[in-house]
């Protein structure tokens, strides 16, 4: 791809609503928002916010019905589809993993339809098996139903990495797994993120989670953000819906968030 | 005759027909996954669609398959007898499980899995083919076994309009008089092979189940790759054996579906065999089917009686008179069909009135009208047939002024001569050639009012086969007056009463006249 000038944001919403006929309601109204390069934007919100959808206006698998979503520049509907699917990597609760192909065939699913060389491929699994802490001797030959949930989105993610995506979307990557395995896997991916300077969009309803992996936090409800903090500053947000979430975090802990994410900065 | 002594002698046949009834069931099943599988394919993808399809597949499987059949063989193209026929039957059954397993299997997919196809940039074709396709094998698989197994079975019904197969036995078993052997010959192979099917399709199923399955891609590959190559190859040698069967035969010979029928078929195609005539034998054809056979070409000649030509055929009024009758069938074939009426054979098959031997001879009934008076106290026993037509059981109870004690029973009209040597009738209507007659010491009483029309025996063949083939009509010639029908009832009896070969039969019979005439 042809590097534009750095300080376009990556991904851009302008005045983007979103509806379905049906719903007296749209499911996402009016929408301003700018996803910077290298940053990860947390999407918070209550099942129902537009969140996810949000996530799908992005990379095309829905269009909105008024306002524009701008990917490098470019509208979503300029776009054709599938090469913009291709490079956005994206994750989603339960992995979404093929059964029938070995977990090496999943890593490698956009690369092989990208037309890489078998050579490649292969190398390009087996770094990102090591990269997500699974060893490819052991797990490349594995299907699907053979793994534990937390492997199985190690493996979500790392197919979303294969094909060195610019910009990753993630829709509650961590949800169905259990608070041990998830914790973990919410650690080495905040990690990850930042080492790999990816672009990242998570979408979340857990406010611990959104807390630990952002460096920015979008508030959804009802279709509409809300509000657009750094963790720090939402901490502290008087917004009534903030503070909500906030309440469900015992104050220690509050604390604590505030000042690991102060440190990093 | 003992099942093996059955078996011995009939065991090419049984294979020769298995082989026909697979050939149906494979035929009619790649027919329907090559339609139903992309028709599954569109109404996964177009949800308007899906209802109205199903809906109309469904319709299909529930018209009784006897039904399908007749309603397929007036039509052009698809139509007429023989394997087409057949074959297009038993695509429209298996239609429905493709096309219903195909649309489930591919809305059964994990909705997160088809998401993530296409989040991961896949096209349409790619998510259809890498994606939904193999995840859905096993449940369409599922159909095609449900396909197969209703296909073999069907397939036995098949026999009716003159495609061959397993059903040829059980038709034949059941007109003979529920001839045991005969109804396993037909059954215990298409259930063999029933089972087979299912069992192999089941090993097949399981292999392509995705969840279960540790079958690699590429071995996955070759065993479709297998089973499309051995499908094609058996269809081929299929068609290729079908046609060469087509073109070897000079002459095409048909038959009703009925033993008096059949002998005198196997009579002809033996004599025109012996003047070096190629002879293809469709026989055993029901209903009206050889008629529409003739019509069409499809065979060149049959056995047919003069009454059932002049009001089921030509739809006249039923007249007595046996020369009016032939000639005006004689001359409305010709002008109507292009078909030639042989010199009669010799009998008539009428409808025949009969009691016990031993009530006649007590009584000292001769007529119809002589019995009339006892109708009061007895019952009568019927085929569905006699009850139904005009020239059956209403016209024949006034013209003699009939009264029975209660409303004749119905049944079929194989049983009726048992029920009335077992003396749970006292009267019905068989027919005048069968062996049963003399067999169970039954007695014809005379139609002194000349009610039944006559049902002289003739042989029908098309025109142009006639002018082509000089031997032809010398054989119809030669049948001129050779049959009696007391020597009808005796060949009738050797092959129902006696279960003896028709083959046999009929060559002993052409024999004995060859003798004679020296």
């Amino acid at each position: 791809m042809s590097q534009p000038p750095t300080d376009q944001p990556l991904v851009e919403f302008r005045q983007v609503s979103y509806s379905v006929s049906g719903l007296s309601e749209p499911i996402i109204s009016r929408l301003d928002l700018s996803i910077e390069r290298g940053e990860t934007l947390v999407l918070l919100g209550e099942s129902g916010c537009g969140k996810t959808t949000t996530l799908r206006l992005v990379n095309r698998l829905l269009l909105p019905t008024e306002g524009v979503v701008l990917v490098e520049g470019k509208a979503t509907s300029a776009w054709d589809a599938i090469s913009l699917r291709r490079r956005t990597g994206y994750v989603i609760q339960e992995a979404g993993l093929f059964p029938h192909f070995t977990v090496e065939r999943n890593v490698a699913l956009v690369p092989s339809l990208e037309g890489w060389n078998q050579e490649r491929i292969n190398e390009r699994v087996r770094e990102l098996l090591r990269l997500v802490g699974l060893n490819p001797e052991t797990f490349a030959g594995r299907y699907p139903r053979e793994l534990s949930g937390g492997q199985r989105q190690r493996i979500g993610v790392a197919r979303a990495l294969a094909a060195e995506p610019p910009l990753l979307l993630l829709d509650e990557p961590f949800g169905a797994l259990d608070p041990l395995t998830r914790a973990e896997l919410q650690k080495e991916f905040a990690a990850l993120a930042r080492r790999l300077s990816k672009t990242v969009i998570f979408v979340t309803h857990d406010v611990r989670e959104a807390l630990l992996v952002a460096t920015r936090i979008g508030l959804m409800h009802k279709g509409r953000l809300l509000l657009l903090e750094t963790p720090a500053n939402f901490v502290n947000s008087e917004e009534q819906h903030a503070r909500a979430y906030m309440e469900t975090i015992r104050f220690d802990e509050r604390k604590l968030f505030a000042q690991t994410r102060e440190s990093e900065r | 005759m003992t099942a093996f002594e059955f078996l011995k002698s009939n065991w090419r046949e049984i294979l020769s027909l298995s082989w026909d009834h697979l050939l149906l069931v494979i035929g009619a099943t790649a027919i329907a996954i090559a339609i139903g599988i992309p028709v599954g394919i569109l109404l996964s993808r177009r949800k308007s669609l899906r209802a109205p399809v199903l809906a109309v597949a469904n319709v299909m499987q529930t018209v009784p398959s006897l039904a399908l059949f007749g309603l397929l063989i007036p039509l052009p193209f698809i139509g007429g007898i023989g394997a087409r026929t057949a074959i297009i039957a038993l695509v429209l059954y298996a239609l429905l499980p493709i096309i219903r397993n195909t649309v489930t299997g591919i809305l059964g997919v994990d909705r997160n899995v088809r998401e993530a196809a296409l989040a991961m940039g896949m096209t349409d074709g790619q998510v259809l083919w890498q994606v939904e396709l193999p995840l859905a094998a096993s449940v369409i698989l599922t159909g095609v076994r449900v396909a197969v197994v209703i296909s073999v079975g069907v397939a036995t019904i098949a026999a009716a309009v003159g495609a061959g197969g397993l059903g040829m036995f059980i038709f034949r078993g059941l007109r003979q008089n529920n001839d045991i052997n005969l109804i396993l010959a037909g059954a215990v192979p298409a259930a063999l092979m029933a089972i087979a099917a299912d069992f192999a399709l089941g090993l097949l199923e399981k292999r392509f189940d995705a969840n279960s399955s540790r079958l690699s891609q590429p071995k996955r590959r070759l065993l479709i790759g297998l089973a499309a190559a051995s499908l094609l190859l058996l269809l081929a040698f299929g068609g290729y054996k079908a046609l060469h069967a087509r073109r070897a035969a000079d002459v095409v010979v048909g038959s009703k579906d009925f033993t008096e029928s059949v002998i005198l078929s196997e009579i002809l195609s033996q004599m025109l065999e012996a003047k070096g005539l190629r002879v293809e034998r469709r026989f055993e054809l029901g209903g009206t089917l050889s008629h529409q056979a003739l019509v069409a070409g499809e065979i060149d000649c049959y056995p047919e009686y003069t009454g059932t030509a002049y009001t089921a055929i030509l739809r006249h009024q039923a007249i007595t008179d046996p020369a009016v009758v032939y000639e005006q069938v004689k001359r409305e074939y010709a002008e109507k069909f292009g078909v030639e009426v042989g010199p009669p054979l010799g009998y008539s098959n009428d409808f025949a009135i009969l009691v016990r031997g031993e009530v006649a001879r007590r009584l000292k009934l001769k007529t119809i009208s002589d019995a009339a008076p006892y109708t009061r106290e007895w019952r009568a026993g019927f085929g569905q047939d006699f009850m139904s037509r005009a020239d059956g059981y209403a016209g024949f109870a006034s013209a003699y002024g009939l009264a029975f004690n209660e409303r004749p029973r119905e049944m079929d009209l194989s049983l009726t001569y048992r029920a009335l040597a077992s003396e749970q009738v006292d009267l019905i209507a068989g027919n005048s050639t069968d062996g049963l007659i003399a067999a169970l010491d039954l007695f014809q009483l005379e139609d002194d009012r000349h009610f039944f029309p006559p049902y002289q025996a003739v042989i029908l063949a098309r025109t142009v086969a006639v002018t082509r083939w000089p031997a032809l009509a010398d054989t119809i010639a030669r049948l001129n007056n050779a049959l009696t029908t007391e020597e009808m009832r005796r060949l009738n009896y050797e092959v129902d009463g006696r279960k003896r070969d028709i083959k046999q039969v009929a060559r002993e019979w052409i024999e004995k006249i060859v003798t004679s005439s020296k």
